[in-house]
């Protein structure tokens, strides 16, 4: 129970169920059936991401590209299906469209690995070149008549609830178990598999895991390459889940989406962060964007309270980690009488 | 006294001097023959459009907004920290000042009223930038949220405060007087913008280079423990580092709402990641401690050059010059990674050389 107490999981969730009692008693609809429903369904797209993102965090690099590969992909496997006038299993679209995102995360692998650049930089750079490749060299548009078998697929619910009162139906799309899936192996390489530990060791020292035998260039192709991949998942999923291809709908997502992983209790500068945090972050923010409705304020707020959360999400604990720092050895350490030395 | 004060005359022109400038900072040549081979390029592809006066003036119209950010960008790189709020900023304080030079002044107002209302408002969009400014220098420094959360954070604050203010509506309805500012010429050449650019430019590059501010701020950024070691408030210096950004950003703010006539809470989200491109070409350290205004002056060029260039060909669409971007981003960090192996495989060779002579 101690143990419990000292993890941050425990605080978001805190926070997190404070927020869904706050709008149940603003709104009185929090805890429906449907709404919960639509929090699940609104939650697969960013989850998804998230899972690259804590990877990359964890790891102590960042990426601001996955949200230009998703893109990228998801427009190039869609076409590409319509070209060949695709009618099977829709499998091969989700293959495609990772392979393509794998592709693209190979390319940020290869110069963060070899050239050691920094991993803001590279993935800014290229996200750059795979919007502009999308928009200028594929010259892309919006889709509205998506392969039949992709459109079929949007349309298997693993659950449907209808809310007799107001007259609406929520369902739960089949590809909400892509974001099971994923977040179970994504769960067991970070816990159970040398590799997970080898990404804890980077995001924690370099050098010491260097020098404890971790092959550092494999872990980051590991990295950056399944980021791809699983941005192209992503994107073939939103995709799927909207029966229609936008192809600047997801631009200024990735912010949104690494705020979250932090709000989660990830470090930005590496070596800490949990798959459960993660989920917990991400379910932070997407209540709190999507109620804002239920919660009677204007959507205009929307930008102003994501502010609010990642500024006090982030300053928390950061003020926390400051301050255990500055205890070394269970000594207290003043500050100002540091300085004076 | 004459002479002491020549001297500093003479290191003051030195700062100005291109040779020097190039000498001290091998980046720069670099930057300069890229845009020699920029400017040839276009020149030659399209000489009667690109060679043509209109042209070099539409773009002292255009780059002054981002450049702006741009510096106040390399000022928070320098730091090693980045900035994603200056666009936040920017609309913000441009929001405030459309919003008083539109609502409180009235339509038969006399034109010294008016003046005087101008003269306040654009103060006034200053206080705010120095206190958006202020308040992420608090937040990283003192609360110890790293650069690129605590930014990212306030630019969500800070538009989302601009959103609120305007119902995510464009503001219109400023005085003639406030925006002739942005579109007019200062003896038909200089336009106000570029005045704007060229005044931001020099006073940040004197900051940096005259003061004791900015070798301070240089020496937290190359290595911020032995910085307070050394007796630096790092604490302080970041303050005032992400404050001078903000009133940057505040003047480019200032610029856009004399330039579109309007101001609006979403204007120019792309100018983020353009600005840190620019800083990054112009030779800025991402770990901080190293970078000149001179440099990113240099990059503005290059980049305005590539994209008025690229304007002149209808075929090209918008979008490739994302792709263009990105690629000469990447290109330049790969070169700078070789040129920096080479640079450190020199003075290897050249340390243990002497090191050979002397055991001799």
């Amino acid at each position: 129970m101690k143990k419990l107490l000292r993890t941050n999981e425990f605080y978001i969730f805190l926070i997190l169920l404070l927020l869904c009692v706050f709008i149940q008693i603003q709104s009185g609809q929090f805890f429906t059936r449907n709404n919960i429903v639509d929090m699940l369904r609104a939650m697969i797209v960013p989850g998804i991401f998230s899972i690259g993102v804590l990877m990359v965090l964890v790891s102590g690099g960042i990426d601001v590209s996955f949200t230009a590969i998703a893109l990228l992909s998801m427009y190039a496997a869609t076409r590409l299906l319509m070209i060949w006038h695709y009618e099977g299993n829709v499998i091969l679209a989700f293959i495609i469209s990772g392979a393509i995102g794998l592709f693209l995360g190979l390319i940020n692998a290869a110069l963060i690995a070899f050239f050691d650049l920094p991993t803001l930089i590279v993935t800014l750079g290229t996200s750059s070149i795979f919007t502009g490749f999308m928009q200028g060299v594929l010259h892309s548009r919006e889709i509205s008549d998506i392969p039949k078998t992709m459109i079929n697929f949007s349309k298997i619910d693993l659950i449907r609830v209808y809310n007799a009162k107001l007259g609406i139906s929520s369902g739960l799309p089949a590809v909400f178990l892509i974001l099971v899936g994923l977040i179970i192996i994504a769960w067991f390489i970070l816990n159970y598999t040398m590799l997970g530990r080898g990404i804890y060791a980077l995001g924690g020292d370099r050098i010491a895991a260097q020098r404890a035998g971790f092959n550092i260039i494999k872990i980051q192709f590991f990295i950056y390459s399944f980021v791809g991949f699983i941005s192209g998942i992503a994107g073939m999923t939103r995709t799927i889940m909207m029966a229609n291809l936008h192809p600047t709908n997801l631009m200024g997502m990735e912010l949104t989406v690494i705020a979250s992983v932090v709000l989660g209790g990830t470090r930005i500068t590496g070596g800490h962060g949990t798959i459960t945090g993660t989920m917990l972050g991400v379910a932070l923010v997407t209540i709190m964007s999507n109620s804002l409705i239920l919660m009677g304020i204007p959507t205009f707020w929307q930008k102003f309270f994501t502010g609010v959360l990642i500024l006090i999400g982030t300053g928390v604990s950061a003020y926390q980690s400051m301050k255990q720092k500055n205890t070394l050895h269970g000594v207290e350490i003043d500050e100002k009488e540091l300085e004076k030395v | 006294m004459n002479k002491q004060h020549s001297g500093e005359l003479k290191d003051f022109m030195k700062g100005f001097n291109l040779r020097h400038l190039i000498n001290q900072d091998s980046n720069l040549l670099r930057l300069f023959i890229m845009l020699f081979v920029v400017f040839t390029i276009m020149s030659a592809v399209k000489p009667h459009l690109f060679l043509k006066s209109d042209n070099f003036i539409s773009m002292a119209y255009q780059f002054p907004e981002y450049g702006v950010l741009s510096i106040a960008m390399m000022l928070s790189m320098l730091t090693g920290g980045v900035d994603l709020s200056i666009v936040g900023v920017s609309n913000l304080s441009g929001i405030l000042t459309a919003i008083m030079l539109s609502k409180m002044i009235p339509q038969d107002a006399a034109p010294g009223y008016i003046l005087f209302m101008i003269i306040l408002a654009v103060l006034m969009a200053l206080a705010v930038g120095t206190l958006c400014g202020l308040f992420n220098g608090f937040v990283i420094s003192k609360i110890g949220v790293p650069a690129i959360l605590a930014t990212l954070g306030s630019m969500q604050l800070f538009t989302g405060i601009a959103l609120v203010l305007t119902n995510g509506r464009i503001v219109t309805g400023i005085p003639i007087m406030y925006s002739n500012l942005g579109n007019t010429a200062v003896w038909g050449i200089l336009p106000v913008p570029l005045i704007l650019y060229i005044l931001s430019a020099i006073v940040i590059s004197s900051l940096l280079s005259k003061t004791s501010f900015g070798l301070e701020l240089y020496m937290m950024g190359t290595n911020p423990t032995a910085s307070r070691f050394s007796g630096i408030n790092n604490t302080k210096v970041t303050m005032l580092t992400y404050m001078t950004s903000g009133i940057l950003a505040a003047v480019a703010g200032l610029i856009v709402v004399a330039r579109t006539n309007s101001a609006k809470a979403d204007f120019g989200t792309s100018y983020t990641l353009q600005t840190v491109l620019i800083s990054l070409l112009g030779g800025v350290n991402p770990n901080g401690g190293f970078g000149t205004v001179a440099g990113v002056t240099v990059a503005i060029l290059i980049l305005q050059f590539l994209s008025s260039g690229f304007n002149m060909f209808p075929s090209i669409s918008n979008f490739i010059k994302d792709l263009i971007w990105g690629l000469v981003l990447i290109l330049v960090m790969v070169f700078n990674y070789y040129s920096n192996k080479y640079a450190q495989k020199r003075a290897i060779s050249k340390r243990s050389k002497e090191f050979a002579q002397k055991t001799m």
